[in-house]
């Protein structure tokens, strides 16, 4: 039987592989929680979308700032050496190929490596997009932190997306409850299956052929 | 002698006209130029296009001109928010058109208007429905879609100071859209908490300097800046004043 881990599990499993000194842009949501797990010793800095390097974490109740918010509009605060910069220079942090690293949530990821994490294209929708397409295609590498499936059971690893793509080939690898796939010219491979999981469930799972990448354990 | 600061905000805002292309900064509530864009709803212009990265929160600022019904048309990133109530009303109603944009491309359009750069080539975009129809271009072996620089009429804007000569300074990720707004539009009005003495500002540290600014309208400290410099413990994130019963 596959065995799934919760989300602050993955955040720290996703945590393990950010090097230190990079620079890391973590998408609205799930991928905020990385931050709490960043592995003792290593220093990274945090990049928001509206205009700020090193990031820290939100405040007390007592220094609550609106001036100073992140991507998602939550309050923030600085740590020593951060610097505060118009959207223009933030966007070309991301376009221009500086960030090492960006996580974002997606609904689903192609075995090319689409990504399709902005619109469900449902009639009646707000259709809102924000900076998702601009980190899609920016980021050195670009993880994605998902539930391998839907609520209702659906894989969110497909062969083709179905929703409307946010960005082509530009997923690297997908972080999920079952296990850690990378985008190959092969297809997913698998790189980490947690608990019993077997590459054999996974396949049937979704319904997708996988390469076993996986370290044999000593 | 020059002065561009304008102390009555009707005054300052009397000329946008009916039909304006208005850039709007702020991301979220931060930045947002709220006292200016009260003074434009008392205006009156109407059929506006709005520029700016969200299209309202709550009932205040950019969401109480939505709902004034005065605005035909907003281009945005991301409209779709948790207190977007108003412009989520007027879109379904079919009563506002939108047209979204990347937030990369929509500040790069921005940018290059006032930089006098007609269009470029960005890859943000390319493969997807927003660019369907674009024209792209191969550069490298990598494709890019093409899309033109975006100006306006008017761009409002938030500040923290500024002196005469429009020079301006912000306030942490308050600046977001306020330095490539205040290159693109023929008139920027920028309101400030405070206006300072030519010489006060660092020369160092002046995001937008005054060439691109016409009128700089003070309006006072915000409650979170009583005396010009944070104070904590007064307001949650969206300004709004906290209980202090019971508090040390």
């Amino acid at each position: 039987m596959a065995t799934r881990i919760s989300r602050g599990e993955l955040a720290a499993r996703l945590a393990q592989d950010i090097p230190d000194g990079a620079y890391v842009n973590l998408g609205i949501g799930a991928p905020t929680l990385v931050a709490d797990h960043i592995p003792e010793g290593r220093e990274i800095n945090l990049h928001t979308e509206n205009g700020m390097l090193r990031m820290g974490p939100a405040p007390d109740a007592q220094h609550v700032d609106p001036d100073l918010i992140n991507a998602g509009k939550q309050p923030v605060t600085e740590l020593p050496g951060t610097s505060y910069f118009n959207q223009a220079e933030s966007f070309g942090i991301m376009r221009g190929g500086h960030l090492d690293v960006c996580v974002l949530g997606a609904f689903e990821v192609s075995q090319h490596g689409d990504l399709a994490n902005w619109s469900t294209g449902e009639p009646g929708s707000i259709p809102a997009v924000g900076g998702a397409m601009d980190l899609a295609i920016g980021a050195k590498r670009v993880y994605v932190m998902m539930d391998l499936l839907t609520r209702d059971g659906r894989p969110k690893l497909v062969a083709e997306c179905a929703y409307p793509l946010t960005g082509r080939r530009c997923v690297a690898r997908v972080y999920t409850d079952h296990g850690v796939f990378d985008v190959t010219p092969d297809g997913f491979a698998l790189v980490d299956a947690f608990g019993e999981t077997t590459v054999a469930e996974l396949e049937e799972l979704l319904g997708l052929p996988l390469v076993d990448a996986r370290t044999p354990v000593e | 002698m020059i002065d561009k600061v304008v102390p009555d905000i009707d005054e300052a805002i009397a000329d946008i006209a009916d039909g304006a292309t208005v850039m709007i900064g702020g991301f979220g509530r931060a930045g947002q130029p709220v006292d200016l864009i009260d003074a434009l709803i008392r205006h009156g212009a109407r059929d506006l296009t709005i520029v700016s990265n969200n299209a309202g929160n709550g009932d205040v600022g950019l969401a109480a001109l939505l709902k004034s019904g005065r605005v035909r048309k907003v281009v945005c990133s991301f409209p779709r928010q948790t207190d977007s109530w108003v412009f989520d009303g007027l879109y379904r109603a079919g009563e506002i058109e939108l047209e979204l944009v990347p937030q990369g491309n929509l500040v790069e359009r921005i940018r290059a208007a006032g930089a006098g750069i007609p269009a470029f080539y960005t890859p943000t975009g390319v493969g997807t429905q927003l660019y369907a129809d674009a024209e792209t271009r191969e550069f490298g072996g990598r494709e890019y879609v093409l899309v033109e620089a975006l100006r306006a009429d008017v761009a409002l804007i938030q500040g923290y100071r500024a002196d005469r000569l429009g020079n301006v300074q912000y306030r942490k990720t308050a600046r977001n859209f306020g330095p490539p707004m205040a290159s693109a539009a023929t008139t920027t009005i920028v309101q400030v908490d405070e206006v300072v003495p030519v010489g006060a500002l660092d020369p160092e540290s002046i995001p937008t300097p005054g060439i691109f600014v016409d009128r700089v309208v003070p309006v006072g400290w915000r409650a979170w800046t009583p005396d010009g410099e944070y104070a904590g413990g007064l307001v949650d994130v969206n300004g709004e004043p906290v209980e202090t019963e019971g508090k040390g």
